[in-house]
């Protein structure tokens, strides 16, 4: 796995475990509006950066989430627990 | 349903291999308070939550918690790479290799097989709320205990992570124990 894919991974991370928090926190502040656009905008930072990343490196999810170059390579190695983070 | 992202929650490195360590970090996969026990847990006990936050918090952090069962994994995996058996026998794992060799499993520290026993569904979102709240404390407190009895940086790192998730779910359950409560407490008037 090259520098770079690490480096994306882990800015994917990054701005996925902002959205998980917040995530935690608006399901029990519903109406906390500032939270809320936080939410939205990392959610919206997140699409971007998982695109960039399955462009070059195949799909995050599947199940119809992703879609995937030719030959499908969701099958590709490392897995999560593979890598050297 | 779920689906799968091919990503872990947070990194899982470690500095070199630690069979001591695994057989300790195995009781946050298959243990009491482990991260498989807390996730089954909140999945079953959300079906009668009353409140539709309740439901979402539950469902979340049981999706949380299925992606921590998976960083704890990792770091198995990777404290158990490469050892060899010998290594593996003298260091305690000698019993765990016969059944499972370097593969995952859900037991605890001493072996104990994963079990429901474990957990609690009670029908009662009080009474389950309360549970894990309970739930979120003890793992914290196994985290502390691990972080304690590793001195590998990177594997404190990762615990580190995974105890204040730990604090962060508990704070999220007393709010929610509080709004079900108010929500249990109004309908009365109705």
């Amino acid at each position: 796995m090259d520098g770079n894919q690490i480096s994306m991974l882990k800015k994917i991370m990054e701005i996925e475990f902002t959205c998980i928090d917040l995530n935690l926190y608006l399901d029990t502040h519903p109406e906390d509006q500032k939270a809320l656009q936080d939410y939205n905008y990392y959610s919206n930072q997140l699409s971007m950066l998982k695109q960039q990343y399955e462009q070059f490196y195949g799909p995050l999810m599947v199940f119809g989430h992703s879609q995937s170059q030719y030959p499908w390579k969701w099958v590709d190695d490392p897995w999560p627990w593979e890598i050297e983070y | 349903m779920w689906v799968y992202e091919k990503k872990l929650q947070y990194p899982a490195k470690v500095c070199k291999p630690d069979v001591k360590m695994a057989k300790y970090l195995i009781a946050q996969y298959g243990g009491p308070d482990g991260e498989l026990a807390a996730a089954l847990r909140y999945q079953t006990q959300r079906f009668v939550m009353p409140t539709g936050k309740a439901k979402a918090v539950l469902t979340d952090i049981a999706t949380e918690e299925l992606a921590h069962l998976e960083i704890i994994a990792t770091l198995v995996f990777k404290l158990l790479k490469g050892v060899p058996v010998e290594i593996l026998k003298r260091e305690g794992l000698g019993e765990y290799y016969t059944e499972h060799d370097r593969g995952l499993f859900y037991a605890d520290t001493t072996g104990m097989l994963w079990t429901a026993a474990y957990i609690q569904a009670k029908g009662d979102a009080i009474a389950d709320l309360h549970e894990d709240m309970a739930a979120e404390e003890k793992a914290r407190a196994t985290y502390e205990h691990l972080i304690n009895l590793t001195d590998d940086p990177s594997v404190k790192d990762t615990l580190r992570f995974l105890r204040e998730r730990e604090i962060v779910h508990f704070q999220r359950f007393g709010e929610t124990l509080v709004q079900v409560r108010e929500y249990m407490e109004s309908k009365k008037f109705f």
